[in-house]
């Protein structure tokens, strides 16, 4: 493999603490070594006046799987204007919210991100979720399985029976080659299938007779017993309504009093994912207003959290989610056109389009709430940028919101161009922030905060010698004074030099090499546990469609390039 | 002796069954019992054991009659006919894996080829619907679990998914159908008394064609506005009786066919029951889902869509995909003459085009990529037979509610067949060098 050493670049590692000195990264090997490590014949890259940090994690976007692809069938009007054609080794590539799977490889990697984290995979899907994973190149990915309205988590948990969730996750994550444990609106999908909802924490889920308070608690516990990597990822309950932040708050309050117990440098219990969603004051939309203040007293103070941001972006973009109530509501809101799949014993999916005008009040302080709370974290190693991608607006937009949360000014012109600006001003917090975001800030927020959430950290999301060589070169001084916000959203759109595990992937913002990418996913061994295996053959005997022989025949051959994460919880 | 391969998925129709069992020789060359499957299923299996199948290439000669070549030969003739049309139209895809349609869909790349599945002639409708009002749906197992409102409108899974009902439907008793078949009303709506009609609580003939204004006023009778006493050959009452049905189940579902997406009206006819489906879960939970032909024609749609973000008729030759159907899709294409060389694969449009496409066929240069000998090799000048998908290679399939399922080999193809993917494979390798591509 070919030598690297990017030379005299400004480098922003959290990790290693080193705040844009000038620094030499090497590479040798797919990793990233000390500079006197490689050999003369590497080749140099000159970064003078450039900005050098490890390749951004994207810890949760929609990005592959079946509801992704209902977007894409479903909204051929996506594509219009969108399409760019084939270039050599560079496939055609076309759609916006909804990117077809080449382009959504192509584009995380432009921006310098290097792995994505498929934030919601059915189970019983994901064949499809990594069969889309293998046609997205480039990037590292890996999928959450969804366990927060399954039933044998719901029947397990009623009788809190930890051990025997913990052994039913682990073979889950491995039937499926899944990630973490995902929980969306849990106890309120299930519902859906009968066309009710859980609104708050304490609703009792119809039949199985639990509430989600209970399911949360109970897979707090399962994933510390199992010490996964990433800790259980929670999408909570009441989203999207105004006066939801009291549910948020009695969620995060649940993982009150427990501790991360893993071997990955993982110091959170919960990921609290799209805050922004689930922030919001007010009981109509006529008083609708941010609660980013208090939802972010809490979240600062509470240790074992992380949270991320789900920045609306202000772009006529895809929702998509598991919660299958929220979709139905928001199509009665907006009357576009509505996808929905209940899936068996598991979960379920919605899809709506939705537009974010920045003539629309509400739109406008979804905006100025999702930026809040990036610049009311006191700790950047606890709250990651995202955009929910593509629900509050797709991943392309990152260099976008850097923009806004790195530029007052930038935020200033965008709030002076809203229709409704005073009252946009007077429900929100953000025309009095002068906060900006520092690039270190920003490193912590897109690396190595996300990196260590995922307990990746040793792995990547930081440019210490001994790890993958994802790196990337931004045009962008931090010694010059930005004149034009605008410039810092170009130099983030399109990286000069994106490294993937040591190969020059992108140069000059356009994609040179396909990568060799890996699929991540999580083998959870526990001890021999026959009730769980009785109850697992029971289930598909009796109520699944498919039988378990099949559901287990995800094989290897369909995940590429598998790269397992070991835990041993036989102890 | 002989081995019993069990789970093994049958590739036949949407149903996409995973519970067959097949009994095979103990060198695993011959198949010679299969259990659990329908009729049609089990043919398919049988029927790759016939002494008569055709096992290497044959290309058409001056006097037409066939003449045996090598794979390479096949492929070789394929890729030039490939890169050295304007505008190729690749056409079937849905009775084969999703391996062999992603390496069919680089090909149709280097080429710039119009691509399209047998949803054409099919659910295309139903996809353009879907793309108007979108759609509300569940998978099979839920339906097992929970349904106890069943609606067939204009299709017959007595015949076409003949173990529609039991495997997924009528009788299983599920979760919370522990009654079976007496846990759940059957409503049938078909202008013809069918198998599936006769064992109907409701039945209504609907009058052929009919089909918008009885969905229409089944969305008025759900608000009890005033209705004719007659729409589409119904009475005002049994449709306030169908529709108070429906309402008051805790879980519906309406499965829809051929004739809804191909009677007067098509489309619009999907859009309206989409909307009902959508009225409906104003008062209880209602899903909708179309009974989907082939068993990989979901599939088909999947691939399609994560690559190139449209389900059916992508046109690629002007090097970006477009989705036009009407004027990329297949019989629209054959009908005006607009393209200049026929790739078929995995599906039989010889038996189910209008014959005026059939003819121009026949006059194109063209390739049919089968297992069978049908009416489409028969008007092609090369004829590649390929080994069973599903039954002599794996791969991934989806059915009819888009749950991808992974089909199993049970038997070895005859000595010296190809798959449809490595086949592929060997045309996209020769069309690479053809298009002097890296």
């Amino acid at each position: 493999m070919a030598e690297y050493i990017i030379k005299n670049g400004h480098v922003f590692d959290p990790l290693q603490g080193i705040k844009g000195d000038k620094a030499d990264v090497a590479i040798k090997d797919g990793k990233i070594v000390k500079d006197n490590q490689v050999s003369s014949n590497a080749k140099t890259i000159d970064a003078k006046g450039k900005t050098v940090m490890a390749g951004a994690v994207e810890i949760h976007a929609h990005i592959a799987g079946p509801k992704v692809n209902v977007g894409r069938i479903y909204r051929p009007e996506d594509k219009l204007f969108t399409y760019q054609r084939t270039k050599g080794n560079v496939r055609m590539a076309g759609g916006f919210s909804i990117p077809t799977t080449f382009k959504t490889g192509y584009e995380y990697a432009k921006m310098g991100y290097t792995t994505a984290m498929e934030a919601a995979m059915p189970p019983l899907f994901s064949r499809h979720v990594h069969e889309e994973i293998r046609d997205t190149p480039i990037i590292d990915e890996g999928a959450y399985p969804v366990f927060g309205n399954n039933w044998f988590v719901m029947e397990y948990l009623k009788n809190n029976e930890i051990e025997n969730t913990a052994a039913y996750c682990a073979w889950l994550l491995r039937a499926t080659k899944g990630y973490a444990i995902k929980l969306v609106n849990p106890g309120g999908t299930e519902a859906w299938a009968w066309g009710l909802n859980c609104l708050s924490v304490n609703d009792p889920v119809p039949y199985f007779d639990i509430t989600p308070a209970e399911i949360i608690k109970g897979l707090i516990e399962a994933n510390e017993y199992l010490g996964l990597p990433h800790s259980m990822h929670i999408h909570p309950n009441n989203l999207g309504n105004p006066g939801n932040y009291t549910t948020t708050l009695d969620t995060l309050k649940l993982a009150e009093g427990y501790k991360a117990k893993n071997k990955f440098g993982r110091d959170q219990v919960m990921h609290l994912t799209h805050t922004q969603f689930h922030s919001y004051g007010g009981d109509n939309w006529a008083n609708f207003e941010s609660k980013s203040k208090e939802i972010m007293d809490y979240v600062n103070k509470a240790k074992n959290v992380t949270i991320d941001t789900g920045c609306v972006t202000l772009d006529e973009t895809t929702t998509m989610t598991a919660d299958g109530p929220f979709e139905h509501h928001l199509t009665e809101l907006n009357h576009l056109k509505w996808a929905n799949v209940d899936v068996e014993l598991e979960t379920a999916a919605g899809v709506v389009p939705y537009i974010y005008s920045p003539d629309i009040k509400v739109c406008a302080i979804q905006w100025a709430i999702g930026l809040e709370l990036a610049l009311m974290a006191k700790d950047a190693m606890r709250c990651f940028i995202t955009t929910d991608h593509p629900n509050a607006g797709p991943f392309t937009r990152y260099p976008r919101v850097i923009k806004w949360l790195m530029s007052a000014k930038a935020r200033e012109a965008q709030i002076k161009a809203f229709k409704n600006s005073d009252k946009v001003v007077a429900a929100t917090h953000i025309a009095g922030m002068d906060r900006e975001i520092s690039l270190y800030e920003l490193a912590q927020m897109t690396r190595a905060g996300p990196a260590k959430s995922l307990g990746l950290a040793s792995m990547c999301g930081g440019l210490k010698p001994g790890m993958d060589a994802d790196v990337v070169v931004y045009d962008f001084s931090p010694d010059k004074p930005v004149t034009n916000p605008d410039q810092i959203e170009a130099a983030f759109s399109k990286a000069a030099h994106v490294f993937k595990s040591g190969v020059e992937v992108v140069t000059n913002g356009e994609v040179v090499n396909n990568g060799n990418k890996r699929t991540i996913w999580v083998n959870a061994k526990v001890k021999e546990n026959p009730q769980v295996m009785r109850d697992i053959k029971e289930k598909f005997l009796k109520y699944y469609s498919v039988s378990q022989a099949n559901y287990e025949a995800l094989g290897h051959h369909i995940v590429p390039n598998p790269y397992a994460i070991e835990v041993d919880a036989t102890q | 002796m002989t081995k019993t391969v069990t789970d093994v998925v049958c590739p036949f129709c949407g149903t996409l069954c995973d519970d067959l069992e097949v009994v095979v020789s103990d060198d695993g060359k011959q198949l010679t019992e299969v259990y659990n499957a329908c009729v049609i299923g089990t043919e398919k299996f049988l029927h790759s054991q016939a002494k008569d199948r055709v096992t290497r290439p044959r290309l058409r000669q001056e006097d037409g009659s066939w003449k045996e070549i090598s794979y390479d030969e096949a492929a070789e003739y394929t890729a030039q006919m490939l890169a050295k049309a304007k505008k190729p139209l690749m056409y079937g895809w849905s009775s084969t894996n999703c391996e062999a349609q992603s390496v069919g869909h680089e090909i149709a790349e280097m080429v710039g080829a119009c691509v399209d599945n047998t949803a054409a002639v099919c659910h295309g409708p139903t996809l353009i619907a879907v793309q108007d009002i979108g759609i509300p749906s569940c998978t099979l197992g839920e339906i097992k679990n929970r349904a106890d409102r069943i609606l067939f409108w204009g299709c017959n899974p007595a015949h076409a998914h003949p173990r529609h009902m039991s495997r997924y439907s009528i009788y299983p008793r599920g979760f919370f159908t522990g009654k079976g078949q007496k846990s759940r009303k059957m409503i049938v709506v078909d202008p013809r008394v069918t198998d599936t009609a006769k064992l109907a609580d409701v039945h209504l003939q609907v009058e052929q064609g009919r089909d918008y204004e009885l969905l229409n006023a089944f969305r008025v009778a759900l608000n009890n506005e005033w209705l004719p006493d007659v729409v589409a050959g119904i009475p005002a009452q049994k449709i306030r009786e169908a529709a108070d049905l429906c309402k008051s189940g805790r879980f519906g579902i309406i499965f829809f066919g051929m004739g809804v997406t191909q009677t007067l009206s098509k489309n619009h006819n999907i859009d309206e029951a989409i909307a009902l489906t959508k009225h409906l879960n104003e008062f209880t939970k209602f899903s909708i889902m179309p009974m989907r032909g082939h068993y990989n024609v979901t599939g088909s749609g999947e691939v399609l869509g994560w690559q190139f973000g449209f389900p059916y008729s992508v046109d690629l030759s002007r090097g970006f995909a477009r989705y036009n159907p009407g004027d990329t899709s297949t019989i629209d294409l054959l009908a005006r003459g607009e393209v200049d060389a026929m790739f078929t694969i995995a599906s039989d449009p010889g038996a189910h085009f209008p014959i005026s496409c059939v003819k121009q066929i026949a006059k194109l240069p063209s390739v049919c990529i089968d297992p069978h000998q049908t009416p489409t090799t028969g008007v092609s000048k090369l004829h590649v037979p390929v080994a069973f998908a599903g039954v002599e290679v794996g791969g991934n399939a989806y059915r009819m509610d888009n749950v991808p399922i992974d089909m199993r080999k049970v038997v070895d193809p005859p000595a010296g067949m190809l798959t449809d993917e490595e086949f592929l494979i060997k045309v996209r390798d020769r069309v690479k060098q053809l298009k002097g591509a890296a």
